[in-house]
């Protein structure tokens, strides 16, 4: 009898202790698993992220500590700070122009009955599928000083040739254009989806208190589709503002550095001007906006999941 | 996945209205093709525009005509392009870099999305919140201290890395890998538990788990996780324009743009049609993996 109790008391801390290597076996496994993950995001993303840092305080000969040097003499310089004002202007502009056009189209393809949706969504996604490099190429063709096709066009219906890309404030807009024709696809299919999540009653509790167009879309659409919108204008933001491709192949920061962003304006100092301490300076001022965005979005990403 | 894929609007079985509201439907619809017709011409533009001066002659396009119109269609732009050595070797580095870091990034993250979705250790939910801060890091702020970083591989081991085609398959999963995990962790975490808990019991393996049950299951994530990698793969300027220089080892976004534009000589047919082949592949797979395509950008941001 004795013998039986003992005999269950042994198996059951046998089992406990079984239970536990698993768990940490199970742990291991999982940690495994997740270890090249880790190992390229530590290696390629974090380490240099801070090497970045440290590199901002080194001479231009990477031999001597300057400490804030190079920052004092960017914040000496005009360009610069016309840098800075460019990428806000940029990003900014970019955003909400993107935000806009991309609310409106994608309220145009849900009026519009469901079996030609996806033929439109199609077409009006290609700008999106595009390398921008590529597509900047057509553009800035497009924007040709002397075979330029719009002043083809606005020459046809008697209006004057506009110097695109040969004007600092034509430039700057042109670059725009560019960002936003590239960018506004993606917020359409975004705001797309959140419309389809919209409940159909709503509009229709709406219509019945008499509600017309404009009052459905401000007071019904646009409070259901507040996540979204926030998250994905808050994501664009990130990637307008570390923007590159477009602004290299159309202006390259021309004329007079009038169009430069921190992107193009790092590699021209660090990579063309053999100064990565100053260029690495300059990219690590988009790390504040970037860390703000980053912070709203994933507040809005955790009140999101708890709804769901 | 989101309600895009599965959309069910009750207008469109919505019974016969009548009166004013049905007019003024029709009206809406009008306005709403109008509209639509009016930015899909602003959206296609630039690549129609491209496909129309790929099939011009030089002479025709310095020529004072309608820029809008082919008036002597060739292909010549496009056999030429297609016969110099130059241009095959960008195409042929482009593909090889794209297919080897598709197959890398999927590894890597379809097991560490399982993992962090199924299999907790100690620091997995902080680790779910890295990999999506570290996909909002641009490749923008980490190119100049990876250069320096590779400088001093170089002097420490005597193998260069700048400068050669293949440093790229290490370079672009840091802009793959977080997203795709990101996307992955949330296709993964919406499978039941249940089906995982009962295979557990039969005795499969974690492995076995992820094998059977998990990639079957989650296939749809995975395709559309595979098109984003290739896409960002295949697209990416900025890493190749800093980290590679001689001909034979650029990649094709850089190669059409730094050598068919050679100082102030255009050739603009010739940089046109390269352009468009260079488009080609991501549009191609567009073409035929749309919902796919769409599935994977909605689900990015709106999986949580």
């Amino acid at each position: 009898m004795a013998d039986a109790v003992a005999d269950v008391r042994v198996s059951a801390v046998g089992r406990r202790a079984g239970a536990r290597s698993m768990v940490r076996k199970k742990s291991f496994i999982a940690f495994l698993f997740a270890l090249p993950l880790i190992l390229i995001i530590l290696c390629l993303v974090v380490y240099p992220a801070f090497y970045a840092m440290h590199l901002a305080t080194l001479s231009k000969s990477m031999t001597k500590f300057v400490g804030f040097g190079n920052f004092e003499f960017l914040f000496k310089r005009n360009t610069f700070w016309m840098v800075v004002e460019q990428s806000v202007l940029f990003a900014v502009t970019a955003v909400i122009f993107k935000a806009v056009i991309g609310f409106i189209v994608a309220h145009f393809v849900h009026n519009i009955p469901l079996k030609g949706q996806r033929k439109w969504r199609g077409m009006l996604l290609i700008p999106w599928v595009i390398p921008p490099a590529m597509s900047t190429l057509a553009w800035l063709w497009l924007f040709d000083p002397s075979y330029s096709a719009f002043n083809w066009i606005l020459a046809h219906i008697g209006v004057g040739q506009v110097p695109w890309t040969g004007n600092p404030y034509w430039a700057r807009f042109c670059v725009i254009l560019v960002n936003v024709w590239v960018g506004s696809p993606f917020f359409m299919i975004m705001y797309l989806a959140a419309l389809k999540s919209v409940p159909e009653q709503l509009h229709e509790a709406a219509a019945i208190d008499g509600a017309n167009w404009f009052q459905k879309i401000w007071y019904v659409n646009l409070p259901m589709m507040r996540n979204i919108i926030q998250i994905t204008a808050l994501f664009s933001l990130i990637v307008t503002f570390a923007n590159f491709d477009i602004v290299k192949i159309l202006t390259n920061g021309g004329p007079v550095d009038q169009t430069h962003v921190f992107a193009t304006w790092a590699f021209t100092l660090g990579i063309w001007g053999n100064d990565l301490p100053l260029g690495a300076s300059v990219s690590l001022f988009m790390f504040p906006i970037l860390g703000a965005a980053a912070i709203l979005i994933l507040r809005n990403v955790r009140k999101r999941g708890n709804e769901a | 996945m989101t309600s895009a894929s599965a959309p069910i609007d009750s207008r469109a079985a919505a019974p016969v209205r009548y009166g004013s509201i049905a007019r003024g439907n029709r009206r809406a619809l009008r306005w709403s093709y109008f509209f639509l017709v009016l930015f899909v011409i602003f959206f296609l533009m630039p690549p129609i525009y491209m496909l129309i001066t790929s099939l011009k002659t030089s002479a025709e396009i310095g020529a004072v005509t309608n820029p809008w119109w082919v008036y002597n269609p060739t292909l010549e732009n496009y056999t030429t392009l297609l016969s110099q050595k130059t241009f095959l070797t960008f195409f042929r580095n482009s593909a090889i870099v794209s297919v080897l870091v598709v197959s890398v990034t999927m590894v890597v993250s379809i097991l560490a999305a399982f993992s962090l979705a199924r299999m907790q250790f100690w620091g997995s939910a902080a680790l779910a919140t890295g990999v999506f801060l570290t996909y909002l890091i641009p490749d923008t702020l980490l190119f100049i201290p990876l250069f320096k970083i590779f400088a001093w591989v170089h002097d420490q081991t005597g193998i260069e890395l700048i400068n050669h085609w293949w440093v790229l398959i290490f370079l672009y999963p840091t802009l793959t890998v977080p997203f795709c995990t990101w996307i992955m962790i949330g296709y993964f975490s919406s499978i039941p538990k249940e089906l995982d808990e009962a295979a557990l019991i039969d005795g499969a393996s974690y492995l076995q788990i992820l094998l059977r049950v998990f990639i079957p299951v989650a296939l749809p994530g995975i395709i559309a996780a595979t098109i984003f990698a290739f896409t960002v793969s295949w697209a990416n300027f900025l890493y190749p324009l800093a980290f590679t220089t001689s001909e034979d080892q650029l990649v094709l976004p850089v190669g059409i743009v730094t050598t068919l534009i050679k100082g102030d000589v255009y050739n603009w047919g010739q940089i046109m049609t390269g352009a468009l082949l260079g488009a080609a592949p991501p549009l191609i797979i567009y073409a035929f993996l749309m919902d796919y395509y769409i599935a994977g950008l909605t689900a990015g941001a709106t999986k949580g």
